[in-house]
């Protein structure tokens, strides 16, 4: 998996651009990399889907179009990590993403959330998007060219996403009495899920984490620089850090909240009524 | 004349130009093709024609986004999930750029969208029809947007200069996403039987409200003269709805799907397609409130709009509170307002 020339990476940006750089250099990913890719493929799909549930909903228009930016980087992020992970086992990027089941699925349960009020999004997008940066910065630089191209793209979007929540951030913690009420809800809300972001045993089939050492990202070497952002981001909007004890966790290991099961079944029911079909 | 609002206007035209020299230019520039800025004098009527054209033409984009976003959530496969939500996604920005032509009329957008959501406004009732299967995302975009293009590319050379240049803007993505839609009539077309079903059934179902967006027939449209005139509008609603069958046939072959109409054929003579009688009752009907969706339609913005009034707010609050520390010395640059995302 590491055959790939550099040249060929530099254009690997794109799903599509993956693909064909899997197939011209007949270099797919290896079972341990693509659980992994499936992992962080899966975070973000799901996220893309929530977000794409705003859109015609939006507080004002312009929210309208930011959510839907995001959620489309995230989105293309997904097809960037699926297509590579589906490279492993002869799978394209909708087989994983629309004929698996709930158990099967492996994102993080942070990002399964529902989108609440437009706090409860933010503070989602919050924690998502500092935990993405460090990712994927960190990600930027693994000996496996496809994730670190990958990364490198991913890494300069996310941090635009995590501009937004910030200022939303500031303007919902120091606006009214009722934002700040609602913002600080959200993030007691969504701070249950920080912690299984950054615990090691998810990296899935990988439990002696020795062949993906320089390849994948130790999800605890990224919890220092989350705590060093985002509390202070929250205390210079006026907000408390949360102390609420975390969730019990297991998304990598396909085990979800009760919100997985409706999310995959919307988005899985035109596909699956017609299998075998292209769109 | 009994309007009284209207005799103010006149009167207040009259005070606006007293020797008459600012109609004499403004009639000038529309003479030689020229562009009517903000800044140029123009007749009371001029600018109302244009407040009601640009502002309904927003609506119609942002109401829009609502059969299309149906579908965001159960596109069947990622990658027509993307080109959805972009689509669903330029839409609103062509809202955003038309109620900001409008803004350059004097009319601000927040009275343009309260319009909007009361019901008050109209937008163009295509959008008042639903989106049951997937196959109208690819009618949508084949049909929809091919129309909006027959009837806007026209408008790029509208006489008003921030209305024109919007409209070039506008029309480059409304052509991304009439191919889209036609790649995705395409690919059912060349799908399964039950694919080939649905994109027919969907066709079927749009093909004739889609020729009714070009408005009521020639004969039966007593404001279009006068925009033609003014050179806002350049073809009337018939030439345009022509230009739009001439132009759809031929595609309508290459994706192997019918036109629902027995009268569709070519005339050697005139060099067009003949085409059937529309049911103009049905679109009246729409028209007046009576489609399929058009109390969901405004309810849905209204409510979005009402769920959100607390975000705007605590927006608001937060500027005002900025702008009230804003003498004092070091304020850090990420925690000044970001006003792309500030209400207006
Ligand atoms: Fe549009
Ligand atoms: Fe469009």
């Amino acid at each position: 998996m590491s055959g790939h020339s550099n040249r060929a990476i530099s254009t690997a940006l794109t799903p599509e651009s993956i693909r064909q750089t899997i197939t011209e250099t007949d270099a797919g990913a290896d079972d341990a990399v693509a659980r992994y890719a499936l992992g962080l493929g899966d975070d973000a799909l799901v996220l893309a889907q929530r977000l794409g549930e705003w859109v015609t909903n939006a507080p004002e228009l312009e929210e309208d179009v930011a959510l839907a930016n995001i959620g489309l980087d995230l989105l293309g992020h997904a097809r960037s990590l699926l297509t590579y992970a589906g490279s492993a086992w002869g799978q394209s990027e909708d087989d994983l993403a629309y004929f698996r089941d709930e158990a099967q699925f492996t994102n993080r349960q942070l990002f399964e959330q529902p989108n609440g009020d437009f706090a409860q999004t933010i503070a989602r997008q919050l924690i998502a998007s500092a935990y993405f940066i460090g990712l994927y910065r960190e990600l930027s630089a693994s000996a496996d060219p496809l994730l670190a191209g990958i990364a490198a793209k991913a890494l300069k979007e996310v941090d635009y996403h995590l501009d937004h929540s910030e200022q939303w951030l500031l303007r919902l913690g120091h606006g009214t009495a009722e934002s700040h009420r609602r913002m600080q809800r959200g993030l007691d809300a969504m701070w249950v899920f920080v912690d299984e972001l950054f615990t090691d045993d998810a990296i899935p089939g990988d439990e002696d984490a020795a062949p993906l050492a320089g390849i994948a990202v130790a999800p605890s070497s990224l919890r220092a620089g989350f705590d060093a952002l985002v509390p202070r981001l929250i205390t210079q909007a006026g907000l408390t850090v949360p102390t609420a004890p975390s969730a019990r966790g297991g998304g990598r290991q396909g085990s979800h909240t009760e919100y997985l099961g409706p999310i995959l079944a919307e988005m899985q029911v035109l596909a699956r009524a017609h299998p075998g079909a292209s769109w | 004349m009994a309007d009284p609002l209207r005799q103010l206007h006149a009167a207040h035209e009259l005070d606006d130009d007293p020797d008459g020299s600012g109609q004499r230019r403004f009639d000038e520039l529309i003479a030689t093709d020229s562009r009517i800025e903000p800044s140029d004098w123009m007749p009371a009527a001029y600018r109302k024609t244009l407040v009601r054209q640009i502002s309904q033409h927003a609506n119609s984009e942002i109401i829009g986004m609502q059969p299309e976003g149906n579908w965001i959530t159960r596109a069947p496969s990622l990658k027509r999930k993307a080109i959805l939500m972009a689509k669903v996604q330029d839409e609103a920005g062509h809202g955003l750029y038309l109620y900001s032509a409008a803004q350059t009329l004097g009319t601000d957008r927040d009275t343009m969208f309260e319009n909007l959501i009361t019901g008050k406004a109209k937008y163009s009732s295509i959008f008042n029809y639903t989106t049951p299967t997937w196959a109208d995302m690819g009618s949508i975009g084949w049909l929809v947007d091919g129309a909006a293009i027959c009837n806007q590319v026209p408008l790029c050379r509208a006489s008003y200069g921030p209305y024109g240049r919007a409209m070039v803007r506008i029309c480059k993505e409304e052509s991304f996403h009439q191919r889209q839609g036609f790649e995705i009539l395409l690919e059912l077309m060349r799908g399964t039987p039950a694919q080939q079903q649905m994109a027919q059934e969907s066709v079927n179902r749009w093909y004739a409200p889609a020729l009714m967006m070009f408005g009521p027939p020639d004969a039966d449209s007593p404001n279009s003269q006068q925009s033609m005139a003014w050179k806002i509008k350049r073809f009337s609603n018939d030439e345009l709805r022509q230009r739009f069958v001439d132009m759809l046939v031929p595609q309508a072959e290459i994706l192997g799907v019918t036109l629902p109409d027995p009268d569709l054929k070519w005339n050697e003579e005139r060099g067009h397609y003949d085409f059937g009688e529309l049911d103009w009752a049905e679109f009246t009907e729409v028209l007046a409130g009576r489609g399929p969706a058009n109390a969901i339609r405004v309810s849905r913005r209204r409510t979005a709009h009402e769920n959100g009034e607390w975000v705007r707010a605590a927006a608001r609050a937060y500027a005002d509170k900025q702008s009230a520390d804003g003498q004092s010395a070091d304020r850090q640059t990420n925690q000044a307002p970001a006003h792309e995302w500030m209400a207006s």
